[in-house]
């Protein structure tokens, strides 16, 4: 474990280096390459962008928290976004939210204990004929059922499990 | 490609004429793969495409071609519109017209691909030819711009739209790209610039409307010498994907569309803030924006103009919020995307306190196409107040669906019925949703209206980031603006108290209209009802009282849905039916005796155990613990369960 944060911080040293210090503007983008490099915002990672764009560590996190984009806990191995936009949910998206609570016990933006399974709700994909839509991994499922989803659920832990 | 790529500056780019020499076309022609000498295969690469499978059809494809060893080419190409028909691909054969075909999955290609090179084409799924002059006609096949989903639609924005590469600069050039800014950077003024699109008449089209020669004016006479353009292509509207769906296909005609702008206006930066989650668009855009730098049209010295230009993508972070003007600009200062009170209007202080201009993509779109086309050919489309055409992103219960572009004042039937070609599965219509989540509800009776920023205005709908949305009678209204108020009040900023605690006020009036009542006696009734009569306050208060667009247009669903669909909340108040048994809470079941025969599905599948019996006897459905979830009744094989 200490091996993983030692090996963090230095990914977002270098990460730090290509962003000029003290430049408020950079914020964002220097907060959503860390996410994207180490998969979410870790405790340290925001006390020590605060340090190097000189901003409190509170005001940091007020901005984070602000936007969607941004995690606190890593995300799952399985990573199910689900479209919630307005042709998703006449066709029944809101069935397949509801059958994602109920089978993962999670609300969006959750991850579970074993850190295999998180999901998010997005608002457009641009599948709007296919709905309801939902995208695992990057590749996407069309006309979902919410009967469909333990299965499926169940073969991606699967596949997790046995590597 | 080196020598390409200085063939077509020197020879394109910096030409000065209009015409080129025969030589010079010939080669364009075959960087446009016009007269093809081996058959080529166009495929819809675009997002619907790819959510659609086109991305096995592809491989399905190469694997026929190395089987067969058949010498074709396949080219990835963007979308040309007609979502429902996804994946779907363009077939020319030497010599010969363009055969479209639709819903090419997988395991059609083989058949398909047999089909056409023996000359035996499946009608099923073909969609139509594209007739090209000089070309062999398909016998017995409907020409593409036939059908009423193409022949209704003037597509002038969307024009290159799945006609090309996306990813390839070079056949943009090829089709007259880029030649316009070469020509204004070389022979307009700033000024100039702003001239013809003032005279041209263009509006943001955004949903305000505002005159974008006006906009562009107004930070030109600007005394900071520094300025910013900024591209807004944060759409999160829920329905809507036409900016995506533009970058995707046609990226090239944004650079340029920005860089004249940018011109017009002495910007030297211009930021394109764009869509979260979209990845694979934004490294699509990227790499335009690298190749235009290597042709010199981006960067220092543009083409010794001594005109510099940088263009910088930045991705939003994700809050509807920042469409607005204001917070868009607070989330690039790197602060919480909260929006400002206006004025000063960011055309005097904008971005870090210089001006700057933002416009929609869109907007910006139609740019170089007024350069080349001059301002009276844009006047000549659409009608005298609003120029030009406008473009959709259909959705919803339509036969078709996908990214359309009409000319100012088309009716909304003719988008609907003409288009849209109906509502699937022979239900009826009952009202189009224009605008995304704060838009209005046009109902049958008013289709006549025409797109036109007036005419919407003055019955206060609108015009919106292009969301159009076809509703079925299998809809509940109070269901939907449950919806968007549900999405409203997650995205609203916190910022002014009546966005924040009115939205949340009116989604919890809402919900409790279509929430099982707690009791049966007449109390809850009136409660509800009283409920409702504040609603309509509540939406008052807000839109007087709100500061920023979000707060202020966030009860328009819920106005027009009372105004035009008040029986429906009647019924889910006083009768506590859903007439369209969407609303859970509202719904009750009951078992048939007659045709149930006992087997227990039903019991064993109901999440709160509310059903009992003996096996092979008739089941019962208790209706105290009942939560209306209809699992029995989808899961019932002998249509016992009933809906009351």
């Amino acid at each position: 474990m200490i091996y993983k944060t030692d090996l963090m911080a230095t990914e977002i040293d270098t990460i730090l280096r290509n962003y000029t210090p003290g430049k408020r503007d950079q914020l964002i983008p220097l907060l959503q390459e860390i996410q994207e490099k180490t998969g979410f915002l870790s405790e340290d990672s925001i006390v020590e962008v605060g340090r190097y764009v000189g901003l409190s560590t509170t005001k940091i996190y007020s901005l984070a928290t602000f936007y969607d984009e941004f995690r606190f806990l890593p995300a799952g191995k399985i990573q199910i976004s689900v479209c919630n936009g307005t042709s998703c949910y006449l066709n029944g998206s809101k069935a397949v939210i509801d059958k994602l609570k109920e089978e993962t016990g999670l609300l969006p933006g959750q991850t579970d204990r074993d850190g295999i399974l998180s999901y998010e709700v997005v608002t457009c994909m641009g599948g709007c004929n296919h709905g309801p839509v939902i995208c695992i991994n990057g590749e996407y499922y069309t006309k979902v059922k919410a009967e469909q989803l333990p299965d499926m659920i169940r073969k991606l832990r699967y596949i997790v499990d046995n590597g | 490609m080196e020598d390409l790529k200085k063939y077509l500056l020197e020879n394109v780019l910096l030409h000065e004429s209009d015409t080129l020499s025969d030589e010079v076309e010939q080669v364009l022609q075959k960087i446009r793969r016009e007269k093809p000498d081996r058959p080529v295969i166009f495929l819809s690469y675009g997002t619907a495409g790819q959510i659609a499978g086109s991305d096995k059809t592809f491989q399905a494809m190469k694997t026929y071609f190395s089987e067969n060893r058949y010498d074709a080419e396949i080219v990835k190409m963007g979308c040309s519109g007609p979502a429902s028909f996804e994946p779907c691909l363009c077939i020319q054969l030497p010599g010969k017209n363009k055969l479209f075909f639709r819903n090419i999955t997988e395991e059609k290609v083989e058949p398909l691909l047999n089909g056409v090179f023996h000359n035996d084409i499946n009608k099923d799924d073909l969609t139509g030819q594209l007739g090209t002059k000089g070309f062999g006609l398909w016998p017995g096949v409907q020409f593409l711009d036939e059908l009423p989903f193409f022949s209704y639609q003037k597509r002038v924005v969307l024009g290159k739209c799945g006609c090309y590469d996306p990813e390839s600069i070079e056949e943009y050039i090829a089709r007259g790209g880029y030649r316009t800014f070469v020509k204004t950077i070389r022979h307009y003024t700033y000024e100039e610039v702003c001239e013809i699109i003032v005279k041209s008449g263009l509006r943001g089209r955004s949903g305000g409307g505002y005159p974008t020669g006006l906009k562009w004016k107004q930070v030109l006479n600007s005394d900071s010498s520094t300025r910013y353009l900024i591209c807004n292509a944060k759409e999160s509207d829920p329905g809507a994907f036409t900016d995506r769906v533009i970058i995707e296909n046609d990226p090239h005609r944004l650079i340029e569309g920005i860089a004249i702008a940018a011109y017009a206006t002495g910007a030297a930066q211009a930021i394109i803030f764009f869509h979260r989650g979209s990845d694979h668009i934004m490294q699509r855009l990227e790499k335009a924006i690298d190749s235009a730098r290597s042709y010199g049209l981006l960067g220092h010295n543009i083409l010794s103009s001594a005109y510099d230009l940088e263009i910088i993508i930045r991705k939003e972070p994700g809050a509807f919020v920042c469409g607005e003007e204001t917070a868009l600009i607070s989330a690039l200062e790197g602060r919480r995307g909260m929006p400002q009170l206006k004025p000063p209007y960011p055309t005097t202080s904008g971005l870090f306190g210089k001006p700057t201009v933002i416009n929609n993509v869109e907007t910006l779109m139609n740019v170089p196409l007024i350069m080349q086309n001059g301002p009276e050919w844009f006047r000549s489309l659409g009608t005298g107040n609003s120029p030009g055409t406008k473009i959709f992103a259909v959705a919803g219960k339509g036969r078709m669906s996908g990214v359309i572009e009409v000319e100012m004042g088309t009716s909304i039937r003719s988008i609907v019925e003409d288009i849209a070609d109906g509502v699937k599965e022979g239900k009826k219509l009952k009202a189009v949703q224009l605008g995304g989540a704060s838009g209005s509800f046009i109902t049958p009776e008013n289709f006549d209206i025409v797109v036109d920023y007036e005419e919407l205005s003055s019955r206060n709908i609108m015009m919106g980031s292009g969301g159009f949305i076809i509703i079925d009678e299998t809809i509940c209204m109070v269901d939907l603006v449950r919806y968007y108020m549900e999405f409203m009040h997650a995205e609203s900023c916190g910022k002014c108290i009546p966005c924040r605690e009115g939205t949340g006020r009116m989604l919890e009036i809402l919900e409790s209209i279509i929430r099982k009542p707690a009791s049966e006696d007449s109390g809850t009734t009136l409660e509800r009802f009283k409920g409702v009569m504040q609603l309509e306050t509540i939406a008052s208060v807000m839109k007087d009282t709100s500061m920023c667009g979000l707060g202020q247009t966030a009860p328009n669903p819920f106005i027009s849905a009372l105004q035009n669909f008040r029986e429906e909340f009647e019924e889910h108040i006083f009768d506590r039916i859903c007439r369209a048994n969407i609303c859970r809470g509202l719904r009750s079941f009951s078992i048939d005796v007659e045709k149930c025969t006992g087997c227990t599905a039903c019991a064993s599948k109901c999440p709160v155990n509310a059903i009992y019996g003996t096996r092979l006897q008739p089941f019962f459905i208790v209706e105290e613990k009942c939560t209306g979830c209809g699992i029995c009744y989808d899961i019932c094989k002998f249509s016992a369960i009933k809906v009351k």
